[in-house]
């Protein structure tokens, strides 16, 4: 006897269904109920739609001859409006159908999130047919376009308004784009690209609203910045659709729960696609879809077919932009990488290795091989035999490994290798061919390297590339085992390269692991920030706990606290709420330091930003005694008191301490004034020292008085504070623009020379451009910690406290 | 069989950092790893107890902040050259949820 199916939603998931049963002659006679004003087409397809490259008829999967000759009475644009389980029947704006099995197929709706403007004119989804051409109606009159949501759907959207001219910005809350398909070193590779098609992204980007009065008129973003924008597309997720089902009384979870047979909680009703719920899982992939068709047709015809879901790969399709992603790539014990890196052709791959099976891979740039590896990956293959050739793919069995210099090799010849003369790749590589095959020939034919001699590495790399075999590279301290490269290597990489992100340095210049490690994270993260202060974001997890924690970790785990005192002055009032604070939260040891302020010792972690906002209230800010960075600025009473001051050292020390607070250096920075040639602020072992004299100021740098002893050394004199404070802030630019992480300012001098420094100082120029830098740098770091952590305090409170619950 | 509950949203720990969770018997160290992998540890490194929840996070492991000892978050073993190992406690992420086993959380306590 032939039984009514009646079937609700006509997307790809039943339009599967219905051709499996229509192939296997089962006897149904179906009705199929369809929200959207047509049947079903290629859903995946609506992405070369809106960028032009195909036209909707040629992705229509079921036309009207088909629904026809199948004898399926259609009802579209039609919403159904509840399910009778008892009477057997779905009611629609259209009537009542009565139905012996029923399958549910509605798919997911967009997920859109809850700020103001949300419903305004112009904001749009991207799911179906009718938001797609909404966009390509928008796109005709040009303008600027804000896509929400960095994951497939949002940057397929994004290129094809680019593609239809729009002015295009893609904001994404994480860090990375499509996060939970990609690792970081693949987000930035597809961010460049997406970039070079003059698409601008966002990471870490939070919409707070939609603005407009009666149409889209712009986005505001936390952190107070607003972007103008003619249409939104919101593309931040997908929810099952399942309001039917619930209403019905089925069994729901996130989606319609359904068994290994496609069975809901009722047995005559069945469930498909991506409303669906199995096991816990969610599918929103075609290929798991296809599958459930398969088993819901062979239930329906009583045949026992069972789900269950397979390992999931996922590509993008935005032309140019080659990416692929399968299984597990998350890190782990037992678990191996294999990074492959080809900078110049933008090339990476990464497959994670567990037990001789790949159970994870990550490409980007060239995916020829994804299908080799996703088989790997499916069928578990044992790959001890070819481990060694197998990131190179199925062609590279036995072949060549990689070229460790490649990235220098990538560089052009217009690249710059050695800044303090101007000499670039390209003259480099004539003066070798013109005979200079050594590095003393090179220097003394080129100057490279003649200088400061930081890019010597680099040089070095050049002769290599250029001369094969004949060159022997000397072996030069690599940063880490995380690479090959040298510190100098890499601050000229990231300078000559323009690599502006931490993924980004690691995918030019070859990284052998996947996110880094202790040793070279806190370098990179200076490096960065020093050369792009307002393009890089500072990463608190590449900083030692102290710089992240804005207070030093002691010995039990508590920290010191330390608030600034310029230039050691203080009050009663500061004295009295550090007493206080000290009272107030039991603080064991109480210290003056070497410095010339005070130190509060064995403070917990917890307690923290509540002794912070203390010190906050009564006017002090953190003395970042726990940096890489400015630490004090030591000064005797000069003028103000003492019979022997020529200046008033006090006042220039407080100045030059409220210039230079906040900012990084490569190792800690510490600084004195002395009123006169007596010296009694010991200026003459501190990093920079000034002593005044009749005459002026004696500038002098390179001091220290820990491990080494060292005497300051003359960088010049000069006649005027305003002198005083400009030398100052350009030396302590070029420190921070040259040396290595974890040089001391003499460590760095020993290297560079004294007079490489003066000349960076005497041309005046120089000088102010450093001083410009150095300003521009501390436009940004410049401000208080502690007042930013009382604000988010969160993570120095417990995440939970599970004491408290087994007291109860 | 785990009792597995839930102690606070995942975005609640960075990536590639860590938070305290305080119980009877101290406190154990919940780690998030760039991939968003989730690890418990105790929070005391086997060489002088120093806080690892405070170290910097790379891979699957952490570096110890007090002497740069490397420990496994998966196995709590040191890496390296170094030998000890701390005390490791099921954990994972369901639906953005941190989830812990409250039984061997217990446990700890008893042993």
């Amino acid at each position: 006897m032939t039984q009514k199916l009646v079937v609700i939603g006509a997307g790809m998931a039943s339009g599967r269904v219905l051709e499996h049963l229509f192939e296997a002659k089962a006897d149904f006679d179906v009705t199929l109920f369809n929200a959207e004003a047509r049947g079903n087409y290629n859903r995946i397809m609506l992405s070369p739609v809106l960028s032009g490259e195909k036209a909707y008829e040629e992705i229509v999967t079921h036309d009207a001859d088909w629904y026809d000759s199948h004898d399926v009475t259609c009802h579209f644009d039609t919403h159904v409006t509840a399910i009778d389980r008892t009477a057997k029947t779905v009611t629609s704006n259209s009537g009542t159908v009565a139905y012996d099995k029923l399958l549910i197929a509605t798919g997911s709706a967009p997920f859109i999130i809850p700020v103001q403007g949300k419903d305004l004119p112009g904001v749009v989804s991207y799911r179906d047919l009718d938001d797609t051409n909404a966009m390509i109606a928008a796109a005709e009159t040009g303008g600027k376009a804000v896509v929400i949501g960095g994951g497939l759907l949002g940057l397929e959207a994004a290129a094809g308004l680019a593609e239809r001219g729009m002015d295009v910005t893609v904001l994404h809350l994480m860090g990375h784009l499509m996060e939970r398909q990609l690792d970081e070193a693949a987000g930035f590779l597809l961010r460049r690209d997406l970039e070079k098609r003059g698409i601008t992204v966002k990471c870490h980007a939070s919409t707070l609203a939609i603005l407009g009065e009666t149409k889209v008129e712009g986005v505001l973003l936390e952190g107070n910045e607003g972007l103008e924008a003619d249409l939104v597309v919101m593309a931040v997720g997908i929810r099952p659709e399942t309001r039917l089902a619930t209403d019905a009384g089925l069994s729901v979870a996130r989606g319609v729960e359904v068994d290994a047979q496609m069975q809901t909680s009722d047995l005559d009703i069945f469930a498909v696609g991506e409303c669906v719920e199995f096991d816990s899982q969610l599918f929103g992939l075609v290929a798991p879809l296809y599958d459930q068709a398969k088993v819901v047709a062979s239930s329906l015809m009583e045949q026992p077919d069972v789900f269950f879901p397979k390992e999931l790969s996922t590509k993008l399709k935005v032309t140019g932009c080659d990416l692929f992603s399968a299984g597990d790539f998350a890190d782990g014990a037992g678990r191996e990488d294999i990074v492959f890196r080809d900078p110049a052709r933008g090339v990476y791959r990464r497959l994670v290795i567990e037990e001789d099976c790949v159970i994870g891979a990550v490409m980007y740039g060239d995916t020829s091989d994804s299908t080799w590896f996703f088989g790997l990956i499916r069928d578990k293959t044992d790959i001890s035999q070819m481990r060694d050739t197998l990131i190179f793919g199925p062609a590279y069995q036995g072949g060549t490994t990689s070229d460790p210099l490649s990235a220098v090799a990538a560089l052009p010849r217009e690249a710059e290798i050695c800044g303090c003369n101007g000499i670039c790749k390209g003259q480099i590589e004539d003066a070798i061919a013109g005979g200079a095959t050594d590095l003393g020939a090179l220097r003394a034919e080129t100057k490279a390297s003649a200088s400061c001699g930081t890019c010597t590495g680099l040089v070095e790399q050049v002769l290599a590339v250029t001369l094969g075999a004949d060159f022997v590279l000397p072996t030069a301290q690599p940063i880490c085992g995380c690479t090959d490269m040298t510190h100098e290597d890499i601050r000229r990489m990231i300078k000559s390269r323009e690599l502006k992100s931490m993924p980004a340095v690691w995918q030019d210049c070859g990284w052998k692991t996947s996110c880094g490690c202790h040793i070279c994270r806190p370098a990179l993260n200076f490096y960065l920030l020093a050369d792009w202060p307002l393009e890089y974001r500072d990463d608190p997890q590449s900083r030692f706990v102290n710089e992240r924690k804005h207070a030093n970790i002691q010995k039990d785990g508590t920290f010191s606290v330390v608030p600034r005192m310029w230039g050691g002055i203080t009050t009663p009032d500061e004295l009295r709420a550090i007493a206080d604070a000290a009272d107030k939260f039991s603080v064991p040891t109480v210290k003056v330091t070497g410095g010339q302020r005070i130190d509060l010792l064995g403070v917990k972690g917890a307690d923290l930003p509540l002794i912070w906002d203390d010190l906050n209230k009564a006017g002090m800010v953190s003395g970042h005694a726990y940096s890489k960075g400015l630490r004090t600025v030591k000064t005797c009473v000069g003028t103000d008191h003492c019979r022997f001051g020529t200046q008033d050292s006090t006042g220039l020390g407080i100045k030059l301490e409220k210039t230079l607070w906040g900012s990084w250096t490569p190792h800690k920075l510490k600084l004195a004034v002395s009123g006169c040639p007596r010296n009694c602020a010991e200026a003459t072992c501190k990093d920079i020292g000034v002593v005044c004299v009749d005459s002026g100021y004696q500038i002098s740098i390179g001091g220290a008085a820990g491990m080494d002893v060292r005497e300051t050394r003359l960088l010049c004199q000069v006649a005027s504070e305003t002198e005083v404070i400009d030398v100052v802030k350009a030396v302590t630019q070029s420190y921070r623009e040259n040396a290595k992480y974890l040089d001391r300012i003499y460590k760095w001098m020993d290297k560079v020379g004294l007079e490489w420094i003066q000349d960076q100082i005497a041309d005046l120029e120089n000088r102010a451009a450093l001083a410009a830098r150095f300003d521009l740098s501390q436009t940004i770091f410049r401000k208080d910690p502690w007042a930013e952590h009382v604000a988010e305090a969160a993570p120095y409170m417990p995440l939970a406290n599970l004491a408290l619950e087994a007291a109860e | 069989m785990s009792a597995w509950i839930d102690i606070a949203a995942l975005d609640a720990v960075p990536q590639r950092g860590a938070r305290l969770v305080k119980t009877v018997h101290g406190c154990v160290a919940v780690f998030r790893t760039a991939t968003d992998a989730v690890y418990a540890l105790d929070n005391a490194c086997p060489h002088k107890k120093g806080p690892l929840a405070d170290g910097i996070i790379h891979g699957a492991s952490v570096t110890c902040p007090l002497h740069n000892w490397v420990i496994s978050l998966e196995t709590g073993l040191a890496q390296g050259a170094d030998a000890g190992q701390v005390a490791t406690y099921p954990a994972r992420v369901a639906e953005g949820r941190i989830l812990l086993d409250v039984e061997f959380l217990q446990q700890r306590s008893v042993a």
